[in-house]
């Protein structure tokens, strides 16, 4: 049986970043009862860790917040990302100080280590104020993730159902 | 009318105007450099206001994704002095292993994903990789023995959950940290062989003057325990940090400058570890330093990648003697009965000196913390290291400059966002 991981994005103090910590805890919970060999990942996104956590996954799914300005909050982005690079202007990544989720995605890439699907949920995000949870869209946006992401898990993997 | 241009190097901004650079530049003379930093420990120490003191060591450690382990145990410090709590034989030798585990994580990720691509000339680690896999492969391994430590003590490695005031919550068998043995001799050869790899890099000359400030412990390189001492003479306990030091808002910055009383401004980190404990440097680490070409001293900033390399190695060392001869505490953690007080503690973070101190109620809560972070501490030093950096490299056009500007950003290792990652740097010509 292939591995199947779900993996969460995100920062619990920084208003809509929390988005894929929510996530992977919605599928925690459903994957209780639905899925016992779901594993589901919290993660600050740090993208040398990301490599490590999703090695020997077949399918990993990965959830972030992202802004394009572009959207309103809580709009949905969904890549396929073993197929091609995300568009690294959204997953705010590059800095000093760390690797982001793009970045692991390529580097993944570069070294043969990514795995067979990796299928990236973006989060429209607006408000990152220390201290603070994410807004109403973000919350519903969780949830049509949550239900989405079970509803692929289900349907596209009838082997691992 | 000056003529004015402004440049945003990288669009990668989540959060518009928190971290980054501006550079102004005025008839090819360097008037101002500022470093804009996020700091959230601010936050933290309001949100602590109120909570228990056990939980200081967790919540501290949510300030920070790469460096939980250096608030944690800032933490648990501060509040076992205030408590009159000392920690000592296995208990601290874990603390140091979880320690070591903690600077390999951040060193290596640095050294071989941020740092090393700018000195081979590529753009990002991603282009090395394609050129150099094995390189980066041993990066990652290298990681990964780090990530494998800090997991063994600490539970986890991403929010970890087992340490607590006097101690841990459970002590980890010594079966567990002996099977990490083979692994971590593994990794001290990788740390040497890295040692050597960034030792023959070609490093732009620049000298700095620096105070350099670290903890130094009478025989060991420094972690948990010591007295606060400098390159300018200073040696005072970690108690009497606030005496000593001062922070001061500026404008640009929602991070404080912070400065010695009386002096100025300062550097903590790795250079400031090594260069005021160099003595205390293992003996592998000393002859690999030696080797390198690195004498006791190192003052040129771009020379911080060996440093960081040396002391991978010398972390690497430690932790594999640690987890040989490691023997199971009799109980995880020490008792202690709650009492009102003040404590404080400085921790060696994997960017330098990490100030905590908190006052403690007759109940146990929290009535006051403070938190004085490594990169808010560097930041005038920094700044002045910028503005001399800029200066010798003015004449080269808007996009080498920022290019250069971010490789030499990138020798602080600066937490310029310790929660959502970016930086923008824009440089204006008048």
């Amino acid at each position: 049986m292939s591995e199947r991981l779900v993996i969460g994005v995100g920062h619990e103090q920084r208003g809509d970043d929390a988005a894929g910590l929510l996530v992977a805890r919605r599928l925690a919970d459903a994957a209780a009862s639905a899925a016992p060999d779901l594993r589901v990942l919290e993660h600050g996104g740090d993208g040398m860790d990301l490599l490590l956590a999703w090695e020997g996954a077949e399918r990993v799914f990965l959830v972030d917040a992202v802004v394009s300005g572009a959207r309103p909050p809580g709009e949905l982005h969904r890549f396929d990302a073993h197929r091609v690079p995300l568009p690294s202007a959204l997953f705010a990544g590059t800095s000093t100080h760390a690797l982001g989720v793009a970045e692991a995605i390529e580097l993944g890439r570069s070294l043969g280590r990514l795995p067979e699907r990796v299928v990236v949920y973006g989060i429209e995000a607006e408000r990152f104020d220390t201290g603070t949870g994410p807004g109403p869209e973000v919350l519903a946006a969780v949830e049509r993730v949550a239900g989405r992401l079970l509803e692929e898990l289900a349907s596209r993997e009838p082997h691992d159902a | 009318m000056p003529e004015r241009r402004r440049i945003q190097v990288e669009a990668l901004a989540r959060v518009e105007g928190e971290g980054g650079m501006n550079v102004v530049v005025r008839d090819g003379q360097v008037e101002d450099v500022k470093l804009r930093i996020y700091e959230p420990p601010r936050f933290f120490e309001a949100f602590l206001r109120g909570r228990s003191h056990t939980e200081a060591p967790d919540i501290t450690a949510r300030i920070c994704g790469i460096c939980p382990v250096a608030y944690q145990m800032s933490a648990v410090h501060a509040v076992e002095a205030a408590l009159g709590i000392r920690v000592d034989g296995p208990l601290r030798m874990l603390r140091r292993l979880l320690y070591c585990g903690e600077w390999i994580e951040s060193h290596v990720l640095h050294v071989y994903m941020l740092h090393l691509p700018d000195f081979l000339g590529y753009e990002d680690a991603i282009r090395l990789a394609r050129d150099q896999r094995e390189v980066v492969e041993r990066g990652l391994r290298l990681k990964k023995a780090g990530n494998s430590l800090v997991t063994a003590v600490a539970g986890r490695e991403i929010h970890p959950i087992n340490v607590r005031v006097g101690g841990f919550y459970r002590a980890p068998r010594k079966r567990d940290l002996r099977a990490l043995r083979d692994e971590l001799a593994w990794a001290r050869d990788a740390a040497l062989e890295t040692v050597r790899l960034v030792a023959g890099l070609d490093f732009p000359d620049f000298v700095c003057d620096h105070e350099f400030v670290a903890l130094q412990h009478p025989d060991e390189y420094p972690f948990c325990d010591g007295e606060i001492v400098s390159t300018g003479g200073m040696r005072i306990a970690a108690s009497a940090f606030e005496e000593h030091f001062e922070e001061m808002h500026v404008e640009h910055s929602n991070a404080l400058h912070a400065r010695i009383r009386g002096r100025g401004r300062y550097f903590v980190g790795p250079q400031a570890r090594y260069n005021l404990n160099f003595e205390r440097l293992s003996s592998v680490a000393r002859q690999a330093a030696g080797e390198a070409g690195l004498g006791a001293e190192c003052r040129n900033p771009f020379q911080s990648i060996v440093v960081r390399a040396i002391e991978t190695l010398q972390v690497c060392d430690e932790a594999l003697h640690i987890v040989e001869e490691y023997e199971e505490p009799d109980a995880p953690f020490v008792e202690h009965e709650v009492r009102a007080g003040w404590g404080a503690a400085c921790t060696e973070a994997p960017r330098g000196l990490l100030y905590h101190a908190y006052e403690i109620d007759d109940e146990g809560s929290i009535t006051s913390a403070r938190i004085v972070p490594p990169t808010s501490q560097n930041q005038a030093t920094i700044e002045d290291d910028l503005h001399r950096f800029v200066q010798q490299h003015v004449t080269l056009g808007d996009e080498e400059l920022t290019w250069k500007c971010e490789q030499a950003i990138r020798n602080y290792d600066p937490c310029i966002s310790c929660a959502t990652h970016f930086l923008k740097l824009e440089v204006e010509r008048r």
